[in-house]
């Protein structure tokens, strides 16, 4: 389990941003529940931890897509496949994460920023 | 309503079937487009695709398993509409009767007049399009691009990073003053100069010249710009020639209310064919975005299934994201609105920055350069005060994505 930061430091509808690699995004519901996927959207690279949060939903900054925050599945493209889901353990005021072992679905190559357009 | 027809089988006709299933729509549902392919996304074609980042593959607008129980017509348009029976009249001879219509046929490319035939001289709005600019773009030279807007930057973007030598030519003082302003445009297409690629401004395209295939490009200043290839940017103009004489009121697009409605019962618009009605401009407005097509169609069809009796809320404010030069550009609301911009975060001179469009001190657009996060935070905050907008005397008129 990798302690990640005090359950009174992320206040309820934001996120906190766990710079492993890949990275991961934990998010403190409006109901007061803790999730934690993977910060990368599975479309391009956005940082899902920049998103808009919405009950147990978060919008991609960039293009919209929905994820699911318990079970990572996503409602519509762009982005068309799910994020990666971890498990969170909250004790004693503190955000514990077990990382997931499956294999991430990270975007092609961090597609707009490294490989389009940058001259 | 047994039979729903949507015209226009991209982004806004995809969002609107989704839209009449999801709303519990159980009758016949019959997709019509022009285009012989399933609907596909357009930004990666001046992008990663154009760029060769990612294929064919990548651009489905569709889930893989998706399965929406539509007849889809593609490869033929709509010719005409006889709103008497309500059907749709196709090229091809065919004709879809429906109770309800959904408009959804988008925009084309503004071409320049007189360059019709010359090789070498592109556009850029459909697949085709953009496979023959990456076949261009890869035998290199000298590319000219016509028109500053966002899609004109994004292509000079994309052909620098594959090591064009680039020159952009905008008509007017500053690029993207219609949907930046004149300050934030300036800053934004400071970009070009950094990048390595010649900006002209000011000064208007007066012909090109060339043979069988384009050479020049001549300026009204009396300059001449060699060119290998030229891509004309200036614009889209809406897809609605097929609705003359059906009755549907049309100026600049299919004119609607703020739910999509149009003056004809059980006829709506959505997408970069639709001028909506939009309460914070105080204007009918065509919203030339990709968020704009995805977003509203499903109001649109809330609006066509009650048959405009549902109450609703406005839609979000417009919103608009470009990338160039692996800068991540983000927009919402009007900047048209504005009487001051003030960078919050960061600076214009790292051009990473958020800046905020205020009148009378009341936040009326957000412009996010490489700031994601402060960007979605604020845009949500704009989103929150656009429900109940301040009153605001009617705007210049809102720019597009195009130029
Ligand atoms: C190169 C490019 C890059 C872009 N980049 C961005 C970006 O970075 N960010 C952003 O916010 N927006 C961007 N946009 C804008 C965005 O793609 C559009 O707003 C969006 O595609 C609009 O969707 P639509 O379905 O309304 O129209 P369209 O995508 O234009 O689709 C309309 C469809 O209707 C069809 N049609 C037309 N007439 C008929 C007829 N008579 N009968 C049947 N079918 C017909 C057309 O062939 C087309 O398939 C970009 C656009 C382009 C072209
Ligand atoms: S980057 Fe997330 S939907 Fe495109």
């Amino acid at each position: 389990m990798i302690p990640v930061c005090r359950l009174a430091d992320l206040p309820r509808g934001e996120a906190y941003r766990l710079e492993s690699d890949p990275p991961v995004a934990v998010f403190h519901t409006d109901d007061g529940e803790v999730f934690a996927i993977d910060d990368t959207c599975t479309h391009q690279d956005a940082s899902l931890s920049d998103g808009w949060l919405e009950g147990c939903e978060v919008e991609c900054p960039l293009h919209a897509s929905r994820f699911d925050l318990r079970t990572g599945s996503v409602d519509a493209p762009p982005a068309r496949l799910p994020v990666r889901t971890h498990q969170v353990l909250v004790e004693d005021g503190m955000i514990y994460l077990a990382l997931s072992e499956a294999p991430p679905n990270l975007p092609p190559c961090g597609v707009a920023r490294l490989c389009g357009g940058a001259a | 309503m047994r039979t729903v027809a949507v015209v226009g089988a991209s982004l806004a006709g995809l969002s609107a079937a989704r839209s009449l299933r999801k709303q519990g729509f159980d009758g016949r549902l019959v997709l019509i487009g022009d285009e012989p392919h399933r609907p596909y996304d357009r930004p990666p074609l001046s992008k990663e695709f154009l760029s060769g980042a990612v294929g064919e593959a990548d651009l489905a607008l569709e889930g893989d398993d998706e399965d929406l129980d539509a007849e889809w017509v593609l490869g033929s348009g709509a010719v005409a509409l006889d709103r008497g029976d309500r059907s749709v009249r196709l090229a091809d001879g065919r004709s879809v009767r429906a109770d309800g219509l959904v408009i959804a046929t988008g925009a084309a490319a503004r071409t320049l007049p007189g360059s019709e035939g010359l090789e070498g001289v592109h556009v850029l709005r459909t697949l085709e399009d953009a496979r023959a600019l990456r076949d261009e773009l890869a035998s290199g030279g000298r590319l000219v691009v016509i028109g500053g807007g966002f899609i004109g930057a994004e292509v000079a973007s994309t052909a620098r990073g594959l090591g064009l030598e680039v020159t952009v030519v905008e008509a007017a003082a500053a690029p993207l003053a219609g949907p930046l302003g004149v300050r934030m445009g300036g800053v934004v297409s400071s970009l070009h100069a950094l990048h390595g690629v010649t900006l002209l401004c000011g000064v208007g395209v007066k012909a090109l010249s060339g043979r069988r295939r384009v050479e020049a490009v001549l300026l009204e200043d009396g300059r001449s710009l060699p060119a290998d290839a030229v891509v004309v940017g200036v614009g889209a103009r809406p897809c609605v020639d097929w609705l003359e004489g059906s009755g549907i009121t049309l100026d600049n697009g299919v004119r609607c209310g703020a739910d999509g409605s149009t003056d004809v019962p059980e006829v709506v618009a959505v997408g970069d064919c639709a001028a909506w009605y939009d309460p914070a401009a105080g204007g009918h407005r065509r919203v030339e975005h990709w968020t704009g097509a995805r977003e509203r169609p499903a109001l649109a069809v809330t609006a066509l299934l009650s048959g405009g009796t549902a109450a609703q809320q406005p839609p979000r404010p417009p919103y608009f994201w470009s990338d160039q030069y692996g800068v991540r550009i983000q927009f919402a609301g009007h900047a048209a609105l504005a009487d001051s911009v003030t960078v919050e975060e960061g600076t214009e001179a790292d051009r990473s920055f958020l800046a905020v469009y205020r009148r009378s001190g009341v936040p009326v657009a957000v412009l996010g350069v490489d700031r994601p996060g402060p960007f979605t935070r604020r845009r949500r905050q704009l989103s929150s005060t656009a429900a109940a907008p301040p009153t605001v005397a009617p705007a210049a008129p809102m720019s597009s994505h195009g130029p």
